[in-house]
């Protein structure tokens, strides 16, 4: 196992520098010449010099690589051109609640996704089955930006409910604050527990087909028993192995869901500093959010050998 | 010598049958081979069946839009706004007074060419990488794996998004941003492909008999990761036509005037849609059924052509 997490350690660093290459590179590949670009056309400084030198511009390549890893690494993601501010300062104002609103997401996920995906298998080839796996493409299938669009209409014109604009911190009123996460929460979830319906389904066929399920069955144990206890316990790690997989879809929908309730996210700062072009901004949040994933996955591999005493590395 | 004759089935009589049964069966009824893929869709995977007419009834959407739609999508109709469906415009029409119709019907053009535009350049790009990652192993397998990594590792919104800020607004930036965020993920399904078949006994056949690299790699290799392309591919098309909408929908997607489904949603589409609701729930049945065809379809494909990645085998208690 030691050896299995020092080998995982070690091919997560080319991963994340490769990751930070990339990143880097995104303001360099742009046509022509940026500082022109933001100079003329959105007149971030007085002449391009300066600007060049604010961005480190000025300096070779891999020097400017260099600093920009070795800043980032102490937690320095550059400043926004806009606000002047430290991007990792505005990350971290805006993480919590893209925090929750994923967090929220996935709970709803796993109240929907899982439950219906054992439902489906136990009833496979049923007119049940059918229906929730014809549900569940349909819920991968339906954008959740139209789902949303629909609640405001329908919500509006039904119930003449419009969700706030203005958005309570958690910090003055927790309960409020959380009822305002509701509803895009419920919208991103639609897709995900959709995809884990489908894993779980899949998992619970292959694993009801072992024979610990016939002996447990032949032992007279009752069928919830060799259902929750046999059958879901031992389908659920390539399960939450697809959930790490979607973090990454979930932190896009989280995009989309922040810019249609005006939620002052992650995702709708990044949606701002594309429309401005703010590109350390840009940069700061590509590098944290892929890092933030690519940590997370190793968690969710780790916690294997410690969920499933099967697995040794 | 006719060809009756040298059928083998119609020159073995059963004796149990009358003299003029032969004629009833004598040549089995012989399909072109998509017409036999698509008769097996229908029998054994009928929600399949129902998703390949969804994708049909698009491409013919697309192909004959002049001919189906009523009115030219950008031409306005005076002072007309915001009309609600009915036998003059099916659809109702928008803020600028044009028909919704047609700019669905034109919208399955955007939305078709952009989303086949995105899936041939990813594939191309996934099979190249795939094959040659799978195919070789080693070092290069390692180094380029790891980039792959890397860039699974970027939100397909986010890569889309930067990718659209650094480039700017326009048809093809589109498609290149939704090939970039989707060629990764087929790249590894085609190396697990390749690594599956690359120790089978006909490519080590064609290896000991003396074939080049690259005719191993055509002509043994390629032809035999087709199925995973294929339903890759299918897929591939419904998450372009989502991703396009999602990013229109943002205000990155293909440029007006271009009837886009999801641009359809933002803009006007919200600014109205209190006063006409239609303005938002055709652009979204459309994108929604577009996308369940295709979904429905490649699931179905998967199944057919590629029986391991199912999973889905009968529990017998």
């Amino acid at each position: 196992m030691r050896r299995y997490i020092t080998r995982r350690f070690l091919l997560l660093i080319p991963t994340l520098l490769l990751v930070s290459f990339l990143v880097f590179c995104i303001v360099r590949i742009i046509p022509g010449d940026a500082v022109t670009l933001m100079v003329a056309e959105m007149g971030f400084a007085e002449d391009e010099a300066e600007l060049r030198a604010f961005l480190g511009l000025d300096q070779s390549l891999p020097r400017q690589y260099v600093t920009y890893m070795a800043n980032a690494v102490r937690g320095d993601l550059g400043t926004s051109l806009w606000s002047g501010e430290p991007v990792m300062k505005e990350i971290m104002r805006r993480l919590p609640l893209t925090f929750r609103l994923a967090l929220m997401a996935l709970f709803w996920t796993v109240l929907m996704g899982i439950p219906l995906g054992v439902i489906s298998a136990l009833k496979q080839d049923t007119w049940l089955d059918y229906l929730l796996r014809s549900v569940s493409v349909g819920g991968l299938s339906i954008p959740s930006f139209w789902l949303a669009t629909l609640l405001l209409v329908f919500g509006a014109i039904w119930f003449r409910w419009v969700p706030p604009l203005d958005f309570i911190p958690f910090r003055e009123d927790p309960i409020a604050s959380l009822s305002q996460l509701v509803a895009p929460s419920l919208i991103l979830s639609v897709a995900l527990s959709a995809s884990i319906m489908r894993m779980t389904r899949t998992m619970m066929l292959e694993v009801m087909r072992e024979d610990y399920i016939r002996t447990a069955r032949a032992k007279g144990l009752s069928e919830w028993v060799v259902v929750v206890r046999h059958a879901l316990a031992n389908s659920l790690i390539p399960v939450m192995s697809i959930m790490g997989i979607q973090l990454a879809f979930l932190v896009g929908g989280t995009v989309i869901m922040e810019s249609i309730f005006v939620l002052p996210g992650m995702g709708k700062y990044l949606l701002d500093a594309i429309t401005w072009r703010d590109y350390p901004v840009i940069q700061g949040i590509n590098l944290f959010i892929c890092t933030s994933i690519i940590l997370i996955n190793l968690a969710i591999d780790l916690l294997y050998g410690f969920l499933d005493p099967r697995i040794r590395y | 010598m006719s060809t009756k004759s040298m059928d083998p089935i119609a020159s073995v009589k059963p004796h149990f049958l009358p003299a003029s049964a032969p004629e009833t069966i004598a040549a089995p009824h012989r399909h072109h081979w998509l017409l036999d893929i698509f008769i097996q869709l229908v029998k054994t995977k009928p929600l399949g069946a129902f998703g390949g007419t969804l994708v049909l009834a698009m491409v013919i959407m697309a192909l004959f839009a002049p001919l189906i739609a009523p009115h030219d999508p950008n031409q306005m109709h005076g002072m007309q706004t915001l009309v609600a469906p009915g036998g003059t415009y099916y659809f109702g029409t928008d803020a600028l007074a044009r028909d919704l119709f047609s700019r669905i019907v034109y919208g399955a053009r955007v939305s078709l060419a952009v989303g086949l535009g995105a899936v041939c350049l990813s594939i191309f790009l996934a099979t190249i990488i795939g094959v040659l990652s799978g195919y070789f192993g080693g070092m290069l397998d390692t180094v380029v794996q790891r980039f792959v990594d890397a860039i699974m590792s970027f939100p397909w919104l986010i890569i889309m998004l930067t990718v659209m800020s650094i480039l700017g607004p326009g048809t093809g930036n589109v498609i290149l941003a939704l090939a970039l965020a989707g060629f990764a993920g087929s790249s590894r399904v085609i190396r697990s492909a390749v690594l599956g078949i690359k120790h089978s006994e006909y490519v080590m056949a064609a290896r000991s008999i003396g074939c080049k690299q690259a005719a191993v790699l055509l002509r043994h290799i390629l032809p035999n990761v087709a199925a995973p392309i294929l339903v890759l591919a299918t897929l591939g098309l419904g998450n372009a036509i989502l991703a396009e909408a999602a990013l229109s929908f943002l205000g990155y997607g293909v440029p007006p005037p271009a009837p886009s489904w999801g641009r359809m949603l933002s803009g006007d589409g919200l600014d109205h849609m209190l006063r006409g609701p239609w303005l938002v729930i055709f652009p979204g049945l459309a994108i929604s059924a577009a996308v369940f065809g295709f979904n429905m379809l490649g699931d179905a494909l998967r199944d057919l052509l590629d029986p391991r990645l199912t999973g889905g085998a009968r529990v017998n208690k």
